[in-house]
Order: structure tokens, then sequence, then C-alpha cells
């Protein structure tokens, strides 16, 4: 009885839309000759046949491995940092703390579409003052958007973006540490930097985890940085990052049900890699004990 | 209004929610701190945060942007999102509908298109009209088909030339021949056969075109003696010339990023991408004129003679603004674009005719437009399409509409409304622009477009982009069009000529 508008809400909300999902992935419309007399288009059963499309097409797989490794780049470069800064804000040592802290936290309040466009107009070669600085300073000049370099361009902003709130988050379980653990460590003859490797990061790992499946979940789903930077460059095709492919064949190209199928196969990917992730530590760091 | 592109960048979309609207202040606060100290190159620095919010805009809807009113690119930019984008949606009403009167709902993105509708409704007490502006080119598109299987579609919708194929074929649209008066003689056969498919069958009446014309600076061809190109011969010779006398400039550049505009030029030379010859459709659109168009841009490309980057990107504001780009081969809405992409070069610019494929021929592509069309299931379908001619060929109509949402009508008489007697402001060195305009108007030429514009579109994006990034022939990315859009139209169960 009490549980019932949790229960309604979850039917309404979640179960629903992903029942309807799965029921468009699993169809498909055809039309007859030109299509364009009335009743022509008719919507048929596809059993899988969306899900061989989009997992043939050699643009989703190659999303995907760009996925896999702007993943690579973003979460450890992200978390790494966010650590490092909670360390040292919580450490004492560091000074200016509460300005450090609002100020490394800042970008995350910076909605992520338009940190692309600023980030966008930093990186456009005749309008960076990067480059300008370069280029005065008779430094190498960098390009932001060459097939090799943008996949670095559009990570940097998710690293800029994140890097706040993942700080946020570990500073905080940093601070319910009970200072007791301290003084008796320092009591044991333990300086800062062990007090922070021996002390600190293992008290952290529940919150590392928390961050990194976040971190992992917000990688399967990057959508807002290379799209905002699309239209400024060539090197971004439509399907670049899986979510992409669904909103190109979804709402551009308007096969709903090829988007719903590749959406499906992304949200498994999203389900298994999450829970693989949990498992995984936890064993690793709750096993032992 | 023209949308001549199909791609819709999500842009200054709402949709992040995290923070609240304290944070969120502080945060805008910080960009702009960042900007003022981190912009220092130049003073357009500054300035191209705003306009790269327009330019964007812009090229998924030059004529909203063209719009001499600001205001244009605003409202059509965050509309380019979706469904969810909390677009500036608003529905026109003052006027009450009186009791009895049939309620049409018109769809449409034409900037301030609710001043129009006003004037209807104030004059047709029996056709109220409420107007939606929620959405614009393919984000409206999908909130058609969604609308249409939900049976809450709209009486009456805006939707460009390109997409009216796809609009038929999914059933949203029906033909309306014989239903229509004699509104065709007010309109040229070029204009005209966009809404026809080349057959007998009329799917909308034709509200605004984008003739093209060539867009270049008068006080830099003077400063470096080039002549005004008469053919795209003369047009790589001025383009090779610039570049000895100043390295720093280019001519134009080749835009991967809008297919609007690379399938005029190659209407101009003589394209046809689809044909329709009773229930078949024929698809070329690596036909020999095309590739003509693709081999002579990619040679201007690939020698680094002209620019390869996209058009309607801050740095391409900053260009035509510095004078780092020299023409701009467009359509007749660019004054618009200009105004805001280049506010300092006011006066500088004239317009030539577009370059021609044969000396002394006189012919040129269209680069956008769409047509106002009566949707298949309304219940007031004649009422509709009163309306529907009323808002393209009524005189006070028309008016409203170059006046406010500053579009350039597709029918003739309309042409020469009084708000097209003048240059636009940022021209006033061209007293006759718009009766240029119009001589070149009946000189533009298309093609009838077939059921996946959008496919065909979004390949040319994504083809032509890795052409210029990896240096490979654009004769390869225009057969990868051919490829994917046959592809696709076999997949869909289109009856294709040969196969």
């Amino acid at each position: 009885m009490f549980c019932s508008p949790a229960v309604a809400f979850f039917v309404c909300f979640l179960l629903i839309p992903t029942g309807y999902a799965i029921w468009l992935s699993l169809r498909d419309s055809k039309v007859v000759g030109s299509g364009l007399t009335p009743g022509s288009r008719s919507e048929h059963f596809a059993g899988f046949g969306n899900y061989s499309a989009a997992l043939r097409d050699p643009a989703f797989v190659s999303s995907l491995l760009r996925m896999l490794l702007y993943g690579a780049i973003v979460v450890p470069i992200m978390l790494g940092l966010a650590l490092l800064f909670a360390l040292i804000l919580d450490s004492s040592v560091a000074r200016l703390r509460r300005f450090a802290r609002i100020s490394i936290f800042l970008p995350y309040a910076v909605p992520g579409v338009i940190a692309s466009l600023l980030w966008g107009f930093l990186y456009l070669p005749h309008v960076s003052p990067f480059i300008y600085a370069a280029q005065r300073l008779h430094l190498p000049v960098p390009n932001f958007f060459l097939p090799s370099t943008i996949i670095g361009s559009v990570a940097n902003i998710a690293i800029w973006g994140g890097t706040g709130f993942n700080m946020i988050v570990l500073f905080t379980a940093l601070r319910s540490i009970p200072p007791e653990l301290y003084d008796s460590a320092r009591v044991d003859g333990c300086n800062e930097l062990q007090l922070a490797t021996k002390i600190k990061l293992p008290m952290l790992i529940p919150a590392l985890i928390l961050t990194s499946v976040f971190s992992l979940i917000a990688t399967l789903q990057v959508f807002n940085e290379p799209t905002t930077l699309k239209p400024l460059t060539n090197v971004i095709s439509s399907a670049w990052m899986p979510l992409m492919k669904v909103y190109r064949d979804g709402f551009i190209n308007g096969n709903l049900y090829l988007a719903a199928a590749t959406s499906v196969i992304i949200a498994a990917i999203t389900l298994v890699a999450s829970f693989g992730f949990l498992r995984i530590v936890q064993d690793r760091a709750f096993g032992e004990d | 209004v023209t949308a001549p592109t199909t791609r819709c960048p999500p842009r200054w979309k709402e949709q992040d929610v995290r923070g609240n609207q304290v944070l969120r202040f502080a945060a805008l606060g910080v960009v702009g701190v960042l900007l003022a100290a981190g912009c220092s190159s130049s003073k357009h620095s500054t300035a191209a945060p705003s306009s790269s919010g327009a330019a964007p805009a812009g090229s998924s809807s030059p004529v909203a942007a063209g719009s001499s009113a600001p205001a244009a690119a605003g409202s059509s930019a965050p509309a380019a999102t979706g469904s969810s984008a909390p677009a500036a949606a608003s529905s026109s009403a003052p006027a009450p509908a009186a009791p009895g009167a049939v309620n049409l709902t018109f769809w449409s993105w034409v900037p301030q298109i609710g001043k129009v509708v006003d004037l209807w409704n104030s004059t047709h007490p029996a056709i109220h009209v409420t107007v939606n502006t929620a959405a614009q080119g393919d984000a409206l598109y999908t909130k058609l088909l969604t609308a249409a299987k939900a049976g809450n579609a709209p009486d009456v919708s805006q939707v460009e030339y390109q997409a009216l194929p796809s609009m038929v074929s999914n059933g949203v649209i029906d033909n309306i021949a014989g239903k229509i008066g004699s509104v065709q003689s007010d309109y040229s056969a070029g204009i005209w056969s966009q809404v026809t498919l080349g057959t007998n069958a009329v799917y909308g009446l034709p509200q605004d075109s984008g003739p093209m014309m060539l867009y270049y600076r008068v006080d830099l061809f003077k400063k470096y003696g080039l002549t005004v190109p008469a053919t795209w011969a003369d047009f790589a010779t001025d383009a090779a010339t610039l570049r000895t006398k100043d390295p720093s400039a280019h001519l134009t550049t080749f835009s991967s990023g809008d297919p609007g505009w690379f399938a005029g030029l190659a209407a101009q030379a003589g394209a046809k991408w689809w044909g329709l010859s009773g229930s078949t459709w024929s698809v070329n659109i690596n036909d020999a004129a095309t590739q003509k168009v693709a081999a002579y841009w990619n040679d201007l490309v690939s020698k680094g003679t002209i620019a390869g980057e996209p058009m309607f990107t801050p740095q391409w504001n900053k260009d035509l603004d510095s004078g780092a780009l020299l023409t701009w081969p467009s359509a007749i809405w660019a004054p618009g674009v200009l105004t805001t992409a280049a506010p300092d070069t006011k006066g500088d610019w004239a317009v030539a005719p577009m370059p021609q494929w044969t000396a002394g021929a006189n012919v040129t592509g269209f680069w956008g437009g769409s047509s106002t069309a009566v949707i298949a299931k309304t219940k007031h379908e004649a009422q509709a399409i009163q309306f529907a001619t009323w808002l393209n060929t009524d005189p006070t109509a028309v008016q409203a509409l170059v006046l406010d949402g500053g579009i350039y009508p597709a029918a003739t008489p309309g042409q020469s409304v009084p708000a097209l007697q003048q240059a636009p402001p940022f021209f006033p060195n061209e007293p006759d622009f718009y009766k240029t305009a119009a001589g070149l108007a009946s000189t533009a030429v298309g093609f009838n477009w077939g059921p996946d514009v959008t496919v065909t579109y979004n390949t040319y994006t994504d083809a032509f982009g890795k052409a210029i990034t990896s240096k490979t022939a654009f004769s390869s990315a225009v057969n990868t069009m051919q490829t994917t859009t046959v592809a696709d139209m076999k997949k869909s169960g289109f009856t294709l000529a040969g196969s």
C-alpha cells in the first residue's frame, strides 16, 4: 500500500516507456510504389531486423569504440584530478580552501551545451585565444579539430565540467572520516602523505566506486559536447557517438524503429557495464574483510 | 522560412538540470569573465559568442536569421533541439474565436508569424487560426509524424520543399490539386515544381524561396584588383589571384555543413537528383552535373585556393567581418545573416548573379524555401486551403511576412510588395537590391525532391566532412550520397528505376 505511489511512478515513467521502446524496436514500416498515394505505408513486425541492422552498421560499431576510447581518457583523468584536489583541499597544507573548492566546482554549474559552445569558441583557429597566443609566442600551434585531436578536445570539456562534482563528493566523504583516526595515525608517526595513502584512500573507496559508476554512465551517454561542436568542424560525423546515432536515426532520418533498437542496445550495455563494474569492485573492495 | 540544411544542432538548450538558478547565474558570470579575460585577440572575439548562438540557427534556418529582426535567430535556435526543447512556444490568440467559427491550428517557425495570423483573425471571423511555433525544421517534422499518428496533428503546417515528399509518403500531407482555384498563376514554374514533385499533384502552396546569388566585398575586390566573376572559371582565377595578393584571405569557403547549399549549386549546373515517373523513383545524385560541381570545388579546396571550413560558425563570422572571406555564394536571405555575422562590413557588400558554368548563360539554383501544407487529416480542408492561399498571396499578408518574418516571398506578385521596394538596411549601397534579386529569382531552377532527403543531406555532411579532413575525392563523397540514398529507399520499399 505504502509503496503504491512509487510503483505507479515506476510503471508510468519507466516500465511503460521502456516497454514501448522495445515494442517499437521490433517494428518497421514499409511503403509500396512511389509511396505517395494515401495508405501506401504500413507498419509491420520486423523481429530483430532493426537490431541486426544497428549492429551491422560500421558507423555504430566505430562509435562504440570511439566511446570506449573517450571513456578511457575521461574517467581516469577526471577522477584522478578530483581525488587529487579533494586530498589537497582536505590536507592541512591547503590555503584559500573555500575559494579553491568553489572555483573547481563552478564549471559543473555551467550547462554542458554552454560549456561546449564556450570551448568550441576557444578551439576554432581564427578566434581562439590559445592559438593566437601560440602564434605570437612562436610556439607550436595546436589544432584542436584534427581527427587525432578531436577526441581529446571533447574529453577536455567533460573533464573540465565533471571534475568539480566528483571532487565535492570525494571531499565530503573525506570530511566524514572521524578525526580520531588521523590523531591516532599521527601518534603512530604518519606524515601527511602517508595519511592520505594509508588512511584516507582506503576510507574513500565507497565514494570512489560511486563516482566511477556515475562517470561510466555519463561516458555511455555522451551527447551534448560532440553534438554542439559538430557544426564547427568537419571531423565530427553525425554518428560520432552512439547516442548521436540514435538522435540522427530517430529525429533527423525519421526512423524511430532503428533508433529504438539502438537505444535498447545502449541501455543493455549501460546496465551490464554498471552492474559488472559494481560486481568486480565490490568483490575487490569488500571481499577481503 | 527556408531551412536549407537538415542538421539541427542543440544549441543553448537548457536541458541541463543540474545546479540551481543561482549557480547557473554564477556560471554565466564566470563564462563572461573567462571570455573577457581570455579573448584578447581582437575586439571581435568578445562579440563572437553571442553570434555563435545566432549563426547555427542561421545555418539550420537562414531565412529566420535572415530576418532583419535580431529576435529571429534567438527564436529559431532552441527549437532545433527536438520535441523536448523548451522552445519559444507561443500561441497567438489575442482575439478569441467567434462562436461557431472554424478553428484551425497552424504550425510554423517564421519569426513573428503570430502577427501575420492576427491580421487574418481580425479580418476572417469565421475561421480562427491558432499558431504554434514550438518547433522548426526536422524537429517539427518529427512532431508532425507523431501527431499525425496520435490523431492530433495541426490543420496547416510550414514544411520545407525538400521535406514534402517524406511527409506525403508518411500520409501526413495529401494531394490538394483541383481544390486550390487559380493560385498557380501567382507562381513561376521553377517554384511551382517544388510543390508538385514533377507530377500533377499539389502538396502545398509555396511560401518563400531562396534564389542563389553571389555576395562579394566591393572594397576588397577593388583593393586586390579582382573582377566580379561571370563564370566559375573566373571565380577560380579570382580565388588563385587573391591567394597571391593576400595569403591570409580566401575568396570563399566550401562548407560540409550545408547540404542545401550544395544542392543549389548542383541544381544550377543542371543536376536532377530525384525523378518520379508513374510510381517509380529514379535517383541520380551522382549525375554528371553534380560530379562536375564536386570536382570543381574539390580542386579549389585540395589546393588550398579556398577554405574548407563550415559556414555559420564563430570563425566564419569573424572571417567575413575581418575580410578573410571575400565572397559568399548564398541566397536572397543573406543580408540578414551578414547583418549579424559581419556587422562591421555594412555597405561593403554588393550582389551579383551567380557565376555561370557556360559564359553568357543566366541560371541559378535555390538554397532553402518552404511551403504551407494542408495536413491530410484536417476536418476543415477548404478553410485550411483558404488560409494557406491568403497567407502566401494576399498583399497584406505577404507584406507582413516580409516585414515581420524576414522571408522572400515565393509568389511573383508578392515580390513587389512595398516592403521590397527599398534595399535591405545592410546594403545602403545597393538601392536596387530587390529589383536585381527579383530578376535573378526568375532564373532559379530546382529539382524534384525525393522521399528521404534527410538521409541524403545527412550523408552529405558526413561524407564531405570526411573528404575534406582526409583529403579524399569529393566524387566519392557524391557517390556515397547516391548509394546511401538508394539503399535507404530500397529498404523502405520504394519502387526504384533499374532495380
